[in-house]
């Protein structure tokens, strides 16, 4: 071969390395290393890749396409809809750089990580505190894919396939449940709004021999929902409620596990993690202790060593997919444990009156927000948290171009997922925006509505 | 803690090693020493609920250890009348006693023609040293 | 160590959030907060000094050499985490409008070209969330596919080998298929007998690990995935073990019909403590109708997200997917080029070469060349001196390394999994073994050395029988147990077989 080893900055191999490895494994060549390979699967050609990036190339290649991109630091951003721009406070940053955290994997081996289970520990129990629940996994996925583990739990704590979504939740997350239902062997049913929020007396007709419902706090049109009542309006139908909450709401909103939910669940990201264009975040699922046994992926608990001392390891493992197989609660191994972490630090960073300060300046922004656009909402009479939708009287998609063009993103085109919301807009208001910035706003919806 | 190893001979097993006493038209079903050794100190233990039936060599329910998982196979075909709460509390009582304090469920017995096909305790033994 | 509630005292803060000059409307009361969550109570000093704590208690692969078997722990270049740092990645919002993401859609469009040419197939969805997602996702294709050919309710059952991951077979339930099982044959492959006589009519297809989970390719890959074609089943090929054969052998080209990449094992997204992954599926043409919701395509010089997917199966995932990992995964294989292959060979020479220092030594299964891992067993450790793969492990703790993965594969024996990867130089490659050899030299002179171990970390081997019955997965304040105070449930604790 005259090819040199040392071929990529990633690869420590020299020339003298490879010989005497190939010696010592009896072999004459890289290429006699795959020859049980069979002749007719051996890939012979070159890979049709563009050439090596020295390091200087590579980051200017990336910044390029970067540049592509309008961030919400170039535009006054009102966009949120499930994904929010949320202060990331610096700590963050450094502390998921640390080389430990980003490079170990599961803690398979609790010895050698005994600092990212204690982690992971401290995580559930920050979701446990802001939901009121008895247990939470290490992390989901996203938002969306623990609203699919919530359906499988409850399919099999009540024996019963009907999973009932509020149309309020999150459209997302609707359509991955909508996924993942012909597998998991359920039927799914959808229950309409009214006035933007969900009506119990219809939600508890529709829980009749379901498994579960699913509602979102605050939901996806920005409404506080009557959400002790829903999850009564459940509890009636001995089906199990599950609320899908805003982890930055916790502060202010009361926490699922205190009026009756079996489950919360939600995505994390508005909690330690940019937006990053949609990930990777983490979801996060929390149940009452009964459930224990079907909580998806993994979960870590104390116990001490053979001295005594205080220790975490992975626990209750019987459920997972490495040892229960075929009939394990869910096939997820990787986790999001990072951005979990990431979602830890920052709740540490903010501590309990920050969480409640960072949702009191989201809504004094925001109902400052309804009242300076001088449009009118689409469900006036409905309290809201950090999101509201209005009418901007012409087709959204226009007026969000229109006041695009003029350096402003004014929210998200509800018509996307809701048919009849034509001319309806989803505004976001998160701590990091202003009274002036609000003003902005306002000046350029005048512009392009009037 | 643990038993020492037996396998008494007023009992009845199934190959896959779950022990049976039978008592008129009923039985008490339990898994055996080897069982227990292979799964090491149990943790949990998932009963079937009572009255629901059971089917020969089919699982009534689940017993697990911290890094395994196993079915209980039912020897004999009937209705559970009594599952052993005892353990559903204290799992390990099945590694401590087997064949006595560590009995999971009581059932009675649908097909009583059964019992002829299952192995006595010299049979059973004969099995585990195939293993 | 104590917990960072532990060290929280009431009144102490970090964070100083705005507060405009606004009023804040009353929550209403039937929805207010009674009781603030007790979060963390302490000033930036002490939180930054407690996280550092605990990474100093965490081992990563910037630590030391972490031959996690089937995990592909490999270098995480620093220039990825420039990169995704980029405010036009990071602050750029899912739903932008698509004039205002088009670098984020070509980099996922590039992403997708690549990934298609590296698998040898044709289409690729970028949307799963993990490995086990795309296994789901790949499976979800299988159903979608045979009921677009009114062959839904015949096709029930997916085959798996008895080497698979877990994932595989807990994969095949959540997407409502029964369960078959094959054998390995005794080189290591898949028993072709067995296989014949369980593929049927209602075989819908197989998942495959290939190289499997014993580090060896299927020498008779071919004939396998004719068995299923002819069968009009189809054929999932599980990633896993994608960083043996880039540039080499290319799952399409092996007759596979959907695979799945694991962009944190191959191609470098940091595994993060337990992730984030990345789980993208590549697929033949045919099964390109039905990939998941949204796909990124090109139309000239534009690129856009296309929903408009008739027999989609849906959306797998919120939004367009992982993006961040898709940058970082980009960045790495942008680093390497064409020579993507030479990062599998180095490899799988590491591999080889490991195999060839320490196989006189521990037992080989299967004597095979290996490809990028290979399993070992402790078995006649075990059996002469009492010495098991678990105690093996715990020593190599000892000597600064990550122990490989143990206990699996299941229907190898007291199993050591060892996976180098292309990342580690021949010294470290060396040490390992020496420390390996030592071991086994101790396991006969001094098993008390090894059965004790952990000799040199922050704690010993822990009690998993008391955190299994125990079950305390949370701080709970005042009420928190002492179980230092309770005795010891179990000794030694061993993975035990029989799962």
């Amino acid at each position: 071969m005259s090819r040199s080893a040392a071929s990529s900055p990633y690869l420590s191999l020299t020339d003298a390395d490879q010989e005497a490895m190939l010696e010592a494994i009896g072999v004459s060549s890289i290429e006699d290393l795959f020859r049980e390979i069979p002749e007719g699967v051996r890939f012979r050609g070159e890979l049709e890749l563009e050439p090596a990036l020295p390091e200087a190339e590579l980051v200017a290649h990336l910044e390029e396409l970067a540049a592509r991109n309008v961030h919400t630091g170039q535009e006054l951003s009102f966009l949120g809809a499930g994904i929010y721009d949320h202060y990331v406070p610096a700590i963050v940053d450094a502390i998921l750089a640390r080389g430990e955290f980003l490079t170990a994997y599961t803690p398979y081996q609790p010895e050698m990580s005994q600092g990212v289970l204690q982690a992971i520990f401290e995580y559930q129990t920050v979701i446990c505190e802001l939901t009121g629940m008895d247990v939470s996994n290490a992390s989901g996925y996203d938002g969306t894919t623990v609203a699919a583990d919530a359906c499988f739990v409850a399919k099999h704590a009540t024996g019963r396939s009907k999973v009932v979504l509020c149309e309020t939740l999150n459209p997302q997350v609707r359509q991955v449940v909508k996924t993942y239902a012909p597998g998991f062997g359920l039927e799914v049913v959808e229950v309409p709004h009214h006035d933007g929020t969900t009506d119990p007396d219809e939600l508890r007709q529709a829980a009749d021999e379901a498994a579960c419902i699913i509602f979102q706090q605050p939901n996806f049109f920005g409404c506080l929902e009557p959400a002790p009542e829903l999850a009564a309006a459940a509890n009636d139908a001995e089906a199990l409620p599950v609320a899908h909450v805003d982890p930055v709401s916790l502060g202010l909103l009361e926490a699922p596990g205190h009026y009756g939910c079996a489950l919360a669940i939600g995505e994390g990201q508005g909690a330690g993690n940019y937006q990053s264009c949609g990930g990777p975040h983490y979801g996060f699922i929390a149940m009452r202790s009964d459930y224990v046994r079907r909580m998806p992926g993994r979960i870590v608990g104390e116990t001490t060593d053979l001295a005594g001392e205080r220790g975490y390891v992975l626990t209750l493992q019987t459920r997972e997919q490495h040892i229960r197989r075929e009939k394990a609660t869910s096939n997820i191994t990787t986790n999001q444990t990072l951005l979990a972490l990431a979602g830890l630090v920052h709740l540490s960073w903010l501590g309990p009156q920050g969480l409640q300060e960072v949702g009191e300046t989201c809504m004094a922004l925001a109902d400052h927000a309804k009242q300076q656009l001088g449009l009118p909402l689409l469900f006036p009479d409905k309290a809201t948290f950090k999101e509201f939708s209005i009418r901007v009287g012409r087709p959204a998609e226009e007026a969000i171009r229109a006041a695009r063009e003029r350096g402003v993103h004014p929210g998200y085109a509800l018509k996307r997922d809701y048919a009849g919301m034509e001319d309806a807009l989803l505004v976001c208001v998160t701590e990091k925006k202003t009274p002036r910035d609000i003003e902005r706003l306002a000046e350029v919806l005048t512009e392009v509505t009037g | 803690m643990a038993a020492d190893e037996s396998y008494p001979d007023d009992l009845k097993y199934h190959r896959e090693h779950d022990w049976a006493r039978i008592d008129g038209d009923t039985a008490t079903l339990g898994v055996t020493w080897y069982a227990q050794d292979a799964l090491g100190e149990l943790v949990h233990f998932e009963p079937p609920a009572e009255g629901a039936s059971v089917a020969k060599d089919e699982s009534y329910g689940e017993v697990e250890s911290v890094k395994a998982v196993s079915d209980l196979i039912s020897p004999l075909s009937g209705e559970v009348t009594e599952v052993n709460q005892a353990v559903v509390d204290e799992p390990e009582k099945v590694n401590e006693d087997p064949y006595g304090d560590g009995w999971l469920v009581k059932i009675r017995l649908s097909e009583p023609g059964e019992v002829d096909g299952l192995l006595d305790a010299s049979a059973y033994k004969q099995l585990l040293e195939e293993v | 160590m104590k917990l960072i509630f532990e060290k929280s005292k009431q009144g102490r803060r970090a964070a100083v959030v705005p507060k405009p000059d606004l009023p804040v409307p009353d929550v209403p009361e039937e929805l207010r907060r009674r009781q603030l969550p007790r979060l963390p109570e302490l000033a930036e000093p002490e939180i930054v000094r407690h996280f550092t704590a605990l990474a100093d208690r965490t081992f990563g692969v910037d630590t030391g050499f972490y031959p996690l078997g089937s995990c592909t722990m490999k270098h995480n270049p620093r220039v990825n985490e420039r990169v995704v740092a980029l405010p036009g990645f990071r602050d750029l919002h899912p739903l932008q409008e698509e004039d205002g993401s088009q670098g984020a859609l070509e980099l996922m469009w590039r992403l997708q070209e690549i990934l298609a040419e590296v698998c040898g197939l044709h289409a690729v969805s970028l949307q799963p969330a993990a490995g086990s997602q795309g296994e789901l996702t790949g499976l979800m294709l299988m159903r979608a596919y045979f009921a677009d050919r009114g062959e839904a309710e015949q096709r029930t059952t997916v085959i798996t080998a008895d080497t698979a991951h877990g994932t595989n077979p807990a994969s095949v339930t959540m997407a409502g298929y029964q369960l078959r099982k094959v054998e390995t044959d005794d080189r290591g492959n898949l028993d072709l007998d067995d296989l014949r006589a369980k593929v049927d009519e209602n075989t819908a297809g197989l998942m495959l690990t290939n190289p499997s989970t014993l580090g060896l390719f299927d020498e008779h890959i071919q004939e396998v995935a004719a068995i299923f074609h002819d069968a009009g089943a189809l054929l999932y090929y599980d990633g896993a073990n994608l960083n043996a054969v880039c540039g080499i052998s290319r799952p399409g080209d092996m007759g596979f019909d959907i695979v799945h990449i694991n962009l944190h094992k191959t191609f470098s997204q940091p595994h993060g403590g337990g992730g984030p992954g990345g789980g993208p599926i590549a697929v033949r043409d045919m099964l390109e109708p039905f990939l998941p919701v949204p796909a990124v395509v090109r139309d000239g010089e534009r690129f856009r997200l296309d929903y408009d997917r008739p027999k989609s199966i849906g959306k797998v995932r919120g939004y367009c997917g992982p993006f961040g990992v898709f940058v970082r995964s980009y960045a790495f294989i942008r680093a390497y080029g064409p020579a993507l292959r030479r990062m599998s060979e180095v490899a799988v020479l590491n591999a080889n070469y490991m195999l060839a220092r320490l196989k006189d030594t521990f037992e080989l299964p299967f004597d095979r060349l290996c490809m990028h891992e290979f399993v070992l067993s402790a078995r006649a450790l075990k059996r002469e001196h009492g010495i098991t793969a678990l105690d093996v492990a715990k020593r190599l703790m000892d000597y600064r390394f990550h122990p490989p993965t143990i206990y699996f594969p299941l229907i190898v024996p007291e199993a050591l999994m060892i996976e180098p990867t292309e990342t580690e130089a021949k010294e470290t490659l060396d040490a390992f073994c020496e420390a390996m050899l030592e071991i086994a030299h101790d396991a006969a002179t001094n098993p008390k050395l090894l059965k004790d171990a952990p000799h040199h970390r922050p704690v010993r081997r822990l009690d998993e029988v008391k955190a299994a019955k125990r079950a305390v997965v949370r701080y709970r304040f005042d009420d928190h147990p002492d179980l230092a105070g309770e005795p010891s449930q179990g000794e030694a604790l061993e993975a035990h077989k029989g799962a």
